[in-house]
């Protein structure tokens, strides 16, 4: 599908949700509460077939945190960008490491790095840090006084 | 300072004055340094892309087996040399430390980079990475640059042995200062 036949078709989908102008994919702003649903259709609509999840990170803006999804269909080859704004003091968010297995890791990490809570997640724990390691290294206000020099 | 009123025991052989016999010695440590420094086996160990560039040098652009290098072993109990190219994280530091108390003696350290040598561009708003491999294990030669160019590698491999044919292993030198009383 092109681009546009995309940003036609997926609101239907996803009511509410509005697109980015510009950028080399199609951004989509998701509501949170929309995202076990939506994420299921992206994958099982035949139409759009989006089978290849190939980043998946959060990104910290101080005042609320941003989960992005890249989508690419191996079968259509169009690719999508999903971000969904999270609240900062208590993020949750649905986890789809059962419709795209690559994302069991790729949330653990963003999980302790950012402290985003993955629902219906088989496994959250810890990645790389240690498992006694408190706080989320990077979000823009951690602190570490031994090991960090600020700038 | 005690000083030995007994004088030592007469030798029972013959002494047959040799002048200037300490010559032998001397130039036996240094047949033994020269051949140190022309066959270091460095340690398979990159952590970033300073082992890229390090790789390069090995190959047959850069070729450093001209100078002895090539046999690269992936056992510290085999090696002479470790190159510490690339970034040192809090969580490999203690690999990096058990790795060189494997290693047999002598042993030698070039840091290679700027993460190597001090955090490089880690070095501010960093929770994870050493400031500098040599809060870890001591470190005889450093390398500029991120990464450095090969030549720059091969310069500094050309520097650890002119100080390894200067003569004295770090514990050697260490061993050589007068104590200090306090």
């Amino acid at each position: 599908m092109t681009r546009e036949e995309l940003q036609a078709q997926l609101p239907e989908l996803a009511p509410g949700s509005t697109f980015e102008e510009g950028g080399e994919w199609l951004n989509m702003n998701v509501d949170v509460s929309l995202w076990k649903n939506f994420s299921h259709a992206l994958k099982f609509t035949l139409s759009l077939d989006f089978d290849y999840l190939f980043c998946l990170t959060c990104v910290d803006w101080k005042t609320h945190l941003t989960m992005v999804y890249h989508f690419t269909s191996t079968t259509h080859r169009h690719h999508l960008v999903v971000k969904i704004k999270l609240d900062r003091t208590t993020p949750q968010v649905e986890s789809v490491a059962e419709i795209w297995r690559t994302a069991e890791f790729h949330e653990r990490e963003v999980f302790e790095l950012f402290g985003v809570e993955f629902i219906n997640h088989p496994d959250l724990r810890k990645l790389i840090l240690p498992d006694d390691w408190e706080g989320f290294p990077l979000r823009k206000d951690y602190e570490d006084p031994i090991n960090m020099i600020k700038l | 300072m005690d000083v030995n009123p007994k004088a030592p025991a007469p030798f029972p052989g013959d002494v047959i004055p040799t002048p200037g016999g300490g010559i032998l010695v001397s130039k036996m440590d240094q047949v033994i340094n020269w051949a140190r420094s022309n066959s270091l086996w460095p340690l398979v160990f990159g952590t970033s892309c300073c082992a890229i560039e390090m790789m390069s040098t090995a190959s047959a652009k850069y070729d450093w087996s001209r100078f002895g290098f090539e046999v690269a072993r992936a056992t510290p109990r085999q090696a002479d040399v470790i190159i510490i190219a690339g970034t040192i994280v809090n969580k490999m530091a203690p690999v990096l430390k058990r790795l060189y108390d494997q290693m047999a003696e002598p042993k030698y350290v070039i840091a290679m980079g700027a993460c190597a040598t001090s955090g490089g561009p880690f070095f501010y708003n960093t929770y994870s990475v050493v400031k500098g491999a040599d809060h870890v294990i001591p470190v005889d030669v450093y390398i500029a640059g991120c990464p450095p160019r090969p030549e720059a590698l091969i310069h500094a491999m050309i520097s650890l042995q002119e100080k390894i044919k200067l003569g004295l292993t770090r514990e050697q030198i260490r061993m050589e200062k007068p104590e200090q009383s306090f």
